[in-house]
């Protein structure tokens, strides 16, 4: 997969610009030069080093449909502490349209110092600006960090319940 | 999901003396605020004073102090010290049918959503909850609305 081209790098949609937060935290869209920056964060937390997955994450929320996806990233200097990635859904099984966030990571080094917070706070400003009033997010049950932060912003059980099943194998000399 | 009232002693007291951080408070408070037994209450907030969550302090204007970390406590952490809330294990024949083991599996399914649903919670947020439907009832109350607490 070929690499962002940096003359793709956003300058922010309208309503998503920088948010300085506490202790020189500033939170604005993701750049192209970030990247590497968000995979290390994630290897990080999943312990799972994702870099084709990020990049084709980049390309489709972070330089196209940016009044309805967001990329934002937490940086502190020149360090990103942390990534937060949505998008506003559109009647799924449903639901009027509301914010998803599907990705957000904090540094671990950089945790517990309000990062996530910002994060999170600067995407319910863009949702709200998007013109959407809910927000939702999906995360493992064992993911306690994760769904502890959520809990701690006051997000509570949705009206969902997620199902899976596992694939059974083919048949033999099915197409 | 139905907790034994140990457990609910526990989660009251706990979160009513860390929603006063510093603050002493006495069993006797928290007992009539939640019309409980004294006698039972004196026995969970031993328990928790022996897993290290709350201190006390006799004589007068002694009571209970919450000493843990509310950022960090979760639910589950306190109900764990009072109960096991997993699945009771199926009949020891029905464990060996298939029915047995389809309905134990739907309840196990049940219970790993409610603990993932406790360890997620910690005192901290459940005290935002609080503040929060405080808040809501304050600006929903009719003006002559007795103050809360």
């Amino acid at each position: 997969m070929p690499k962002p081209d940096s003359r793709a790098t956003p300058s922010g949609p309208p309503g998503v610009g920088e948010r300085r937060v506490g202790a020189g935290v500033r939170v604005r869209p993701i750049e192209a030069g970030d990247l590497s920056q968000v995979i290390s964060i994630d290897a990080e937390a999943s312990g799972i080093e994702k870099v084709d997955y990020w990049y084709e994450l980049f390309h489709r929320y972070g330089t196209r449909g940016r009044q309805q996806r967001f990329f934002l990233v937490a940086e502190s200097g020149a360090v990103v502490e942390g990534f937060i990635i949505g998008e506003v859904r559109d009647w799924e099984f449903g639901s009027p349209p509301c914010g998803w966030v599907f990705g957000i990571a904090v540094r671990r080094s950089a945790r517990l110092g309000g990062t996530g917070t910002a994060l999170f706070d600067a995407i319910l400003e863009s949702f709200r600006r998007a013109g959407v009033h809910k927000v939702r997010t999906l995360t493992t049950r064992d993911n306690s960090v994760v769904l502890s932060f959520f809990r701690s912003q006051g997000m509570m059980a949705a009206p969902f319940i997620p199902l899976e099943l596992d694939l059974p194998a083919a048949k033999e000399g099915a197409n | 999901m139905k907790l034994q009232t140990s457990t609910l002693l526990a989660l009251y007291s706990i979160v009513e003396a860390a929603s006063q951080p510093g603050k002493q408070i006495s069993a006797a408070e928290i007992a009539q605020r939640y019309g409980v037994s004294a006698h039972h209450l004196a026995k969970v907030l031993r328990e928790l004073g022996r897993a290290g969550l709350v201190d006390s302090a006799r004589g007068a204007g002694g009571g209970y102090r919450f000493c843990g970390n509310a950022r960090r406590l979760t639910l589950m952490d306190v109900i764990d010290r009072f109960e096991d809330i997993g699945a009771r294990p199926p009949e020891p024949g029905a464990a060996q049918t298939d029915v047995g083991l389809a309905i134990a599996r739907v309840l196990s399914e049940i219970d790993e959503i409610a603990k993932a649903t406790f360890r997620s919670i910690t005192i901290d947020t459940l005290l935002k909850l609080v503040e929060r439907a405080r808040q809501s009832q304050a600006a929903t109350a009719p003006v002559t609305r007795e103050a809360g607490r």
